[in-house]
């Protein structure tokens, strides 16, 4: 994602040698740059798996819990002047506390109810989180940065003989991040007895708790992971587009993300989030202007309509 | 004369074969029954008649017609109506509307005088109410009419999923597990409907049934399903004193 | 407390049940017909804003409510509607064989509004015929957000962000576009809409489409094509949402882009969910609350203090605390509470709180439906 616009034109310069050895340097370094993009989607879109995954709630306000996240992050680190890493632990915990507390106290009074019902508070709560967060003093509507150990300053991936070929330590710590959260939370649901009675509690609520599966709790906590991931997600976010209220938009474009590795699916959503970051990142560069904005979404639909399950979903039919 | 005929009829479901090679052919006027243990393949046989699943084998046969391919919504329009094992009914809607849902088959006005409610619409809703209310005055459901399903006991949605089918006016009903769930009396109920279907609608029944009770107080012959394969055919009578059916079973 | 003996089948068909309908309706509508007389302009603006809103609600509410599809994307219909009328009254549509622009008159495009953004549901109600709940809406939602591009980047007909300014209908030397006219003229819509829509339901059509919300397999065997009743849902209702975007477009004066976003979408759902998701009354009450919050908050603002009052955000704020708190306790909408109200009179002094207590419900998979 680093700097998109403006690595958009400098790349382009460099194309005027005609030869294919810079054409292909120029679209590697460009599927750098969407894996990076691709990679704070996946995260975004881990958020909405998780909780899909244990609620069948599609959470509409992932994008903004992400926005909660960064601001909590700008406030430790740009307002109280915390180090860095210090700043962003406390942002991922405190968010793990926030998620934790939104689903005590607007989602649980709705367990069970019909999952469109609960999409619609998630839109609510994704409300209540943009116009809250302009409402805090030291946040509101304008647009902040955060200091941040990494520099944007681009490393070499190959000689120099060879190509122009780099990638800036931000992009680098966005997908080093990505894959260590995704090994973390794919070893957590396969390996903890909490993981699977996630799963258990997602199938069949009262079934699971018949079978001694504290469901309410199981969904807090479930909540506040998804939270955390997504303050995880706004801190990475943080360096390349600024703080605003309005960032949480951005989880709009995780939804593709999600659909793509068909919803439910962990190493599916992070597959997604990258296939859209490459796809938008390439249309940006080589189609028309318009296209960047919409090629996420036109990949969407020919999914849906080639394989309505996404792409690692699974097809499932109602037995009668 | 064959009024309905599988043959060979089978199904994979990955690998699993459901349905294996099934052959049976039913009589006009009859009631048929398969039995079989849990797992056997007797649910997914009314799928495939119902064409919710496409065979990967066989042939279907109805009423002189080769009903393999046909899409599954044109099923109810030849004269095949079902029930299910679970009951499927319109949940927020009433009983009325559910028993006119029945009578979709035979709907054929327009959208636009729909729209408009044009007298011939009247006419036909009119028609479909009057045959409706024959089906509530056949299975006694004058009470719940107007009522919701979703605040019915399980007993008379039981009932009401019956009438729906009824109300297409099928020439052939296949009927899901008709007894399961319902208490002793409830059944015996069901027994004399289904006798009436058979005897004074000159419905032909399929059923798929545990009770063997009501098994051999209807059934005019039973076919034995066991892992997809066909076991035995015959009398009700006959088949339970089957030793393969027996075997089945018990185990052995 | 009212019994009724029903003695012919015409009385389950008929759209007014019983007398009381026809006296409390009457009334209702004699209110709507001397109101642009009563109130001062402003408000008549408001109220046809409303009954412009209502209409789409009842678009919508034809396929999220009854058809049981949710479309995250209604606002592409409303656009769609909105700039065919425009362009059509407007530049007029140029054709290569003729020399100037065809410009329509109101009574041709505005049909021909509904009937474009119909076309637009069929375009994306049959590639999604698959799809089931959270991949349909993702669909719709992927269809308007391209739609939003269009809008912005077909340049040569919507004028991108720019904008478009609407021309005003003259009838006769009438402006039917503003004011009392233009009140009456989306009355009508509305009215018109709602019978049609109650038509429908009572008719074949819409029995099939209520079913498909509640059990397709059954439905299916039940002979219903579920491929044709869920388009014939789709067309017809973003037809009705685009007709409203018609009257929206003269309504606004002026078209961008920015009308028709991913937030309008959603504005419209919650629409229809805070309304009372599968009821004709629920798109009304809806709308009232769309449109009403703003201006209640409005008038309080002059209560408030001005630290509260001056703070940007509090409406979008209330709007979600409000949306939250009607699911919460009230999951079938105002509508829902509607019926409360009106059953507690028609039972005074017996009114049981239990009769509407819900069953407590436990969710099961849908992945596995």
């Amino acid at each position: 994602m680093s700097d998109q616009s403006c690595s958009d034109t400098k790349y382009k310069k460099n194309y005027s040698d005609e030869n294919w050895e810079a054409a292909l340097f120029e679209f590697l370094q460009l599927v750098i740059g969407g894996v990076s993009i691709g990679c704070i989607y996946a995260l975004v879109a881990l958020g909405f798996v998780l909780i899909y995954k244990a609620t069948e709630v599609v959470n509409f306000a992932q994008g903004d819990l992400m926005m909660l996240g960064a601001f909590l992050a700008y406030t430790f680190i740009g307002i109280f002047g915390w180090n860095y890493w210090v700043g962003a632990a406390a942002a991922i915990v405190g968010m793990f506390f926030v998620g934790n507390l939104i689903d005590r106290a607007v989602l649980r009074p709705v367990l069970g109810q019909p999952q469109f019902s609960i999409v619609m508070v998630t839109i609510g709560i994704g409300y209540v989180a943009r116009s809250a967060a302009g409402m805090v003093p030291g946040w509101g509507t304008e647009t902040y940065a955060i200091s941040t150990p990494f520099s944007s300053e681009g490393m070499r991936l190959v000689p120099e003989s060879m190509g122009s070929l780099v990638i800036s330590q931000t992009d680098l710590s966005v997908i080093v991040a990505t894959f260590v959260l995704c090994g973390i939370l794919y070893a957590f649901f396969t390996y903890t007895r909490l993981g699977v009675g996630m799963q258990a509690a997602s199938q069949n609520q009262l079934a699971s708790y018949y079978m001694g599966i504290p469901v309410k709790s199981v969904f807090s906590m479930i909540w506040g992971i998804s939270a955390a991931v997504a303050a995880a997600a706004g801190i990475l976010l943080a360096p390349t587009t600024l703080i605003d209220t309005s960032m949480g938009f951005l989880g709009l474009k995780a939804f593709p993300a999600a659909v793509l590795g068909g919803f439910g699916s962990i190493p599916g959503a992070v597959v997604g989030g990258i296939i859209i970051g490459i796809i938008e990142t390439l249309s940006g560069f080589y189609l028309p202007p318009g296209f960047k904005n919409v090629a996420a979404y036109i990949v969407l639909l020919v999914v849906l309509v080639v394989r309505p399950q996404g792409l690692f979903g699974e097809k499932t039919g109602k037995r009668v | 004369m064959t009024f309905f005929k599988a043959e060979n009829l089978a199904i994979n479901f990955g690998g699993v074969k459901a349905v294996d090679g099934v052959n049976f052919e039913i009589n006009k006027g009859e009631c048929f029954t398969i039995i079989g243990p849990n797992g056997a393949g007797k649910t997914t046989i009314f799928n495939l008649i119902s064409r919710i699943y496409d065979s990967t084998d066989g042939s279907m046969e109805f009423d002189g017609q080769d009903i393999t391919n046909v899409p599954p919504h044109e099923i109810a329009g030849l004269g095949i109506a079902r029930t299910f094992q679970n009951i499927e009914l319109f949940e927020h809607a009433s009983v009325l509307q559910n028993l006119l849902v029945g009578r979709h088959c035979h709907s054929k006005t327009s959208l636009f005088a729909e729209t408009l409610f044009l007298p011939s619409v009247r006419k036909a809703e009119l028609a479909h109410r009057e045959k409706v209310e024959e089906i509530i005055d056949f299975l006694d459901l004058q009470h719940y009419r107007d009522s919701l399903i979703m605040n019915l006991p399980y007993g008379v949605r039981k009932v009401v999923e019956l009438g729906r089918a009824l109300c297409t006016e099928p020439k052939l009903i296949l009927l899901d597990e008709p007894s399961s769930g319902l208490n002793v009396e409830e059944t015996r109920d069901m027994a004399f409907w289904i006798e009436d279907i058979k005897r004074d609608l000159g419905i032909t029944v399929l059923m798929v049934e545990h009770d063997m009770g009501l098994v051999s107080e209807v059934s005019d012959r039973v076919l034995v399903l066991n892992y997809g394969r066909m076991l035995a055919h015959g009398s009700p009578q006959e088949v339970q004193n089957d030793p393969e059916v027996i075997k089945a079973y018990l185990g052995g | 407390m009212r019994f009724l003996f029903k003695t012919e089948y015409d009385q389950d068909i008929r759209i007014a049940k019983h007398s009381g309908y026809v006296w409390s309706y009457g009334a209702l509508l004699i209110v709507v017909i001397v109101a642009p007389f009563l109130f001062d302009e402003y408000y008549v603006g408001q109220l046809t804003h409303l009954y412009i809103m209502a209409i789409a609600g009842v678009g919508l509410m034809l396929l999220s409510g009854y058809t049981g599809l949710i479309s995250l994307g209604h606002a592409a219909f409303f656009g769609i509607g909105a700039y065919t009328e425009a362009v059509l009254t407007g530049k007029g549509l140029s054709l290569p064989f003729m020399e100037e622009p065809i410009v329509f008159s109101f009574f041709l495009s505005f049909p021909l509004a509904g009937i474009l953004a119909g076309i637009a549901g069929i375009a994306i109600g049959i590639p999604a015929l698959r799809l089931v709940g959270i991949y349909l809406a993702m669909a719709t939602f992927a269809f308007a957000i391209i739609i939003e591009e269009v809008f912005s980047r077909w340049e040569s007909v919507t004028n991108g962000y720019t904008g478009l300014i609407v021309e005003a209908i003259e009838f006769g030397d009438m402006d039917l576009t503003d004011g009392r006219p233009f009140y009456f003229l989306s009355l009508a819509v509305l009215i018109a809409v709602i019978l049609f829509s109650l038509n429908l339901l009572r008719s074949p059509t819409g029995r099939a489409m209520m079913a498909i919300r509640d059990s397709e397999i059954s439905a299916q065997s039940m002979g219903i094509n579920l491929a044709r009743t869920k388009t014939t849902a789709f067309a017809l209702s973003a037809g009705i949402t685009g007709l409203a975007g018609a009257l929206f477009a003269h309504k606004l004066g002026f078209l961008s882009p920015e009308s028709f976003t991913v937030l309008q979408s959603l504005e419209l759902l919650v629409l229809v969910v805070v309304g009372g998701i599968g009821s004709l009354h629920g798109a009304v009450f809806g709308a009232i609350f769309v449109l009403s919050l703003p201006q209640g908050l409005a008038i309080l603002k002059d209560y408030l203090p001005v630290q509260i009052a001056e703070t940007p955000g509090v409406e979008p704020l209330l709007f979600g605390l409000i949306l939250v708190w009607l699911i919460i306790f009230e999951p079938f909408g105002i509508y829902g509470r509607w019926l409360k109200i009106k059953h507690y009179f028609q039972m005074f002094p017996l009114y049981k709180k239990s009769t509407f207590k819900r069953q407590k419900s436990y969710m099961k998979s849908e992945r596995l439906r």
